[in-house]
């Protein structure tokens, strides 16, 4: 087929419309009888002018230049790109979920709030934690969110010396960034050559102005943190608290919970564990839940179940750090979680993170004999190679990635974590079959494969793509951010 | 068997036979007993399809969507027309189920409709360059706080009383957590306090906010208030504006505004009870090192051929760790798609036809609500589309009443401004009608 390469403003002719109004039903009068000249502008939109048709055909043939999971295997590490049912696209346009808004009167938000109660209730339960908010609109939202309550805990406290926060090396990105973001210094600490935290250093990293750790669990290398007890006991007999990053909690439910492991507050990723959409980089939501002990701290407004059954939203929150989103968080995205937790019930969720577990240990057995396997043990969710385990054609870990796109599939992620040399971090999670993975699994030996034969082949790949390597360097020089036509 | 998970028994079997395992449970032989869950988590077993689409419409039910009402409230969330193109374009599952566009290979699509995107911000607002998106209104007005003070490398900002109250308290939240200064200027006759604004500024300001049309739907001196804010060297002017007045306003750009921030709602999303929305942030070239979130840029491939590609993200949190401009790592992806689609089936004229009703029914909306003198206007300013009315009845009785005619009434500003007891906030936009407006204002006249 021709290949579509046209910007919607390139399909612009005057005179075109794609939209339709009633017509004003009210006695029109001089605009500027309303607003006064010195407000109004005399410049028109530059928008285009086109009809619906070549609305409806342009992005359709956008769409088609996108892989999407409905597409096909999507093995991005750390990103939990599992299927995204149906129904949850359903059920977000009742007419009762999509057309109410977030001000009206308690009486005509029953139903929303009772959505929300009872999702937080049941990621409670899958977390271990006493209680939850649904606003943060993301997981770094959730990170900042979480730090903030732990950051209110220590000023409650008076214990203001507090001012560091100890993030391992293998964390994401997000960690650090998020703990500066809330005016904490970062302080790094080490992985053991298992991958793990180094309990002697982080002894030595704590102190009085420990205010909390980061963490995620299983680790960014798919590792779950058999010294997980021990390091929330050190933290907390140094006076801090722990931080559960739930980006990989898809690694574990129904079979460990961050509550029991010790951390006082979490956030999980809607738009990962619980199948909603990634949508193209958002909208995503990431909750954050905590104990008790940092309950009075969380963001207002809280969902409450009154003892007449009705739900209410409450603002008396005298602790609260206050408010970190506009109304309520994403409900679009907790309505699409709660779908899914609901089929999916306990046994389904536990059945999820067992079969997500069961294909990463499987690729890993089947792989380690072509790629780098820097710490041969049992992984969960997700396993990590650093490149091929043979180096000699000189062929990294970005050209394994953009030959995978010939072979028809997502790339894993790449390049991270920083602590494993070119690192390819695949996560296949629970919805693919043994035989998608079989066949993803043969494309990654004969990648390999040709890595030997053939470098120059992955070197200059990918070969059947719509475009082929576009110049990162040459936007970042001389940006182009918008059409300059 | 459960329909999203496709490995049968017998894959279970051969799989963990290559594992070198006898059991699921072996999988999991790394999770110390101590934390290892033995009961099974307390929530529902499994359900099918239908019995919980079921329980879900029973929920929604219980709900009174505004497609069954009249809806005169607005705030920062508003009931606009929704052209059918939207939906049809976003469920399209090429977009909706891909990830962030890392691999621009087999992203074009996306990266493409967000460059189109920062295209039709940019000319929105009359700013230099758009981001990808951010959460929404409130917590853009944040960022823009923050990406403020780390250019000016300085650590106050002076906040108008007119800005939504609930960005306004996600700025102090934020604020806190950094230490930065929040002072508030307050409004006089409904909008900003020029003369308070300069006896406020000192050479700490980093920036000054201010929203247009403002929380109580009046216009704002933007120009004016720029160039007070401008006699401090470094201080940014943030303004928060209502995308669809664009269409009719003076664009920000023309009025020396150093960063426009804003809530995409009005442009094609569903009130979803709240989200997920919009936030959309424009700037001056001379910002755009320091923008939080996504960018797309137009590049050449080896071949050639004209791409896009995320570009700039060494501002980025996945690079520069704890330097990051911003711990965001998302944009509003499928939200974005929505406001390029509308804005591009609105089109030039469209967008200014939606402005216009909106201007035209909300000013017969008020001189009818008015008439009588039972409920009298709070301000005596220009306004957009939302007016502010006072009476000798609380908002609550008030409402009640409208209700049970099938009708929302607006938004109590008592709640946030105590000064303003027995006020409503009403917002018209497009889609009310000429016959529920007189309803309304029947219904108001027999409140007792």
């Amino acid at each position: 087929m021709k290949e579509y390469n046209k910007l919607i403003f390139e399909l612009s002719k005057p005179g075109r419309k794609a939209y339709s109004l009633p017509a004003l039903d009210v006695e029109e009068k001089a605009l500027d009888s309303l607003i006064p000249a010195e407000f109004l502008t005399d410049k028109g939109l530059n928008f285009p002018e086109v009809s619906e048709v070549d609305v409806i055909r342009h992005y359709t043939n956008l769409s088609n230049k996108n892989y999407g999971l409905d597409k096909g295997f999507y093995p991005l590490g750390s990103c939990t790109m599992k299927y995204n049912p149906k129904i949850n696209e359903d059920v977000v346009k009742y007419d009762g979920f999509a057309n109410v808004h977030p001000f009206q009167a308690e009486s005509c938000i029953q139903g929303s709030l009772q959505v929300m109660y009872e999702l937080e209730r049941s990621l409670c339960e899958i977390g271990g934690m006493d209680s939850f908010t649904l606003h943060p609109a993301a997981g770094a939202h959730g990170e900042i969110t979480g730090i903030m309550l732990i950051k209110a805990y220590h000023d409650k406290n008076g214990d203001t010396k507090r001012n560091k926060i100890i993030v391992p090396d293998s964390a994401h990105g997000t960690n650090p960034a998020t703990a500066a973001m809330a005016g904490y210094s970062i302080v790094e600490i080490k992985s053991t050559e298992n991958g793990l935290v180094d309990l002697e250093a982080l002894k030595a990293a704590v102190g009085e102005d420990t205010a909390g750790l980061m963490l995620t669990n299983p680790n960014t290398l798919g590792l779950y943190d058999k010294g997980v007890k021990e390091i929330s006991r050190i933290v907390h007999e140094a006076g801090g608290l722990l931080y559960y990053d739930g980006a990989n909690l898809n690694a574990i439910m129904g079979h460990s919970r961050p509550g029991d492991m010790g951390f006082d507050t979490v956030h999980f990723n809607l738009h990962k564990t619980f199948s909603t959409p990634h949508g193209g980089g958002g909208p995503g939501s990431g909750p954050v839940g905590c104990k008790k002990i940092l309950a009075e701290f969380l963001p207002k407004p809280l969902v409450g179940k009154r003892y007449d059954g009705t739900y209410f939203l409450d603002y008396n929150v005298p602790g609260s750090i206050g408010k970190i989103k506009d109304f309520y968080g994403h409900f679009g995205i907790f309505l699409r979680a709660y779908t899914y937790i609901l089929i999916m019930g306990n046994d389904g969720l536990k059945k999820a993170s067992e079969m997500a577990v069961l294909n990463a240990n499987y690729i890993k057995e089947k792989l380690k004999d072509y790629y780098y396997l820097p710490i041969d043990t049992l992984v969960k969710h997700e396993v990590v190679f650093g490149g091929l385990k043979d180096t000699t054609s000189g062929v990294t870990t970005l050209d394994i990635a953009k030959r995978l796109l010939d072979y028809g599939y997502h790339p894993p992620t790449v390049y991270f974590p920083l602590i494993i040399d070119q690192a390819l971090m695949i996560e296949p999670t629970e919805s693919e079959s043994k035989e998608t993975i079989d066949g993803f699994i043969e494309a990654m030996i004969a990648i390999a494969k040709e890595a030997s034969s053939d470098p120059e082949l992955l070197k200059t790949a990918p070969h059947d793509t719509l475009v082929r390597r576009p110049d990162e360097t040459k936007a970042a020089r001389n940006p182009v951010v918008k059409y300059q036509g | 068997m459960y329909p999203y998970i496709p490995n049968t028994p017998q894959d279970e079997q051969e799989m963990l036979k290559t594992i070198g395992l006898d059991s699921i449970n072996q999988l999991f032989g790394d999770i110390p007993e101590q934390v290892h869950l033995t009961k099974p988590l307390n929530i529902p077993d499994s359900k099918s399809e239908l019995e919980v689409s079921g329980y879900l419409k029973n929920l929604a039910d219980k709900n009174c969507p505004v497609s069954q009402l009249a809806c005169f409230l607005g705030a920062g969330a508003y009931d606009h027309y929704i052209p059918s193109v939207i939906n049809a374009i976003t469920s399209r599952s090429e977009f909706y189920t891909s990830y962030t566009p890392y691999q621009p290979e087999i992203s074009q699509g996306t990266l493409q409709y967000i460059f189109e995107y920062q295209t039709l911000i940019t000319n929105l607002t009359g700013m230099d360059v758009a981001n990808a998106s951010l959460y929404d209104g409130g917590t853009a007005i944040t960022e823009a706080a923050l990406m403020a003070c780390s250019y000016s490398r300085k650590d106050e900002i002076i906040v108008s009383a007119g800005v939504n109250p609930e960005a306004r308290q996600i700025l102090k939240t934020y604020a806190h957590a950094q230490n930065l200064k929040v002072t508030e200027v307050e409004t006089k006759d409904g909008v900003t306090d020029a003369g308070m604004l300069e006896s406020l500024l000192s050479d700490k300001t980093a920036a000054v906010i201010v929203q247009n049309p403002n929380f109580f739907g009046l216009l704002e001196d933007l120009k004016g208030l720029a160039e007070i804010t401008h006699k401090v060297k470094k201080a940014s002017f943030v303004a928060a504006v209502e995308p669809i007045s664009l269409a009719l306003l003076k664009k920000p750009g023309e009025l020396d505004v150093d960063i426009v921030v804003g809530e995409g709602q009005p442009l094609g999303m569903p009130l979803q009870f709240g989200g997920p929305y919009l936030g959309f942030m424009a700037v001056k070239n001379d910002y755009i090192r320091k923008i939080p979130g996504r960018i797309v840029g137009e590049t050449t491939d080896l071949d050639g051929k004209r791409s896009y590609v995320l570009t700039l993200s060494a501002r980025e949190q996945h690079i520069r760790r704890e330097k990051a401009t911003s711990n965001i790592c998302s944009n509003q992806g499928l939200n974005a798609l929505a406001a390029t689609v509308y804005m591009v089936t609105m089109g030039k004229e469209g967008l200014k036809e939606v402005a216009e009703q909106c201007v035209q029914k909300s000013h017969y909306a008020f001189n009818e609500l008015t008439k009588s003198g039972k409920y009298r206007p709070l301000f005596d300013k220009p306004f957009f589309m939302e007016f502010a009315l006072t009476s000798e009845d609380s908002v609550d009785k008030i409402n009640k009443a409208l209700l049970e005619e099938k009708i929302i009434g607006g938004y109590d500003l008592g709640k946030d401004y105590p000064q303003y007891k027995n006020a409503s906030l009403y917002a018209v936009t497009e889609k009310r009608t000429k016959e529920e407006i007189d309803k309304l204002r029947r219904v108001l006249e027999a409140v007792k």
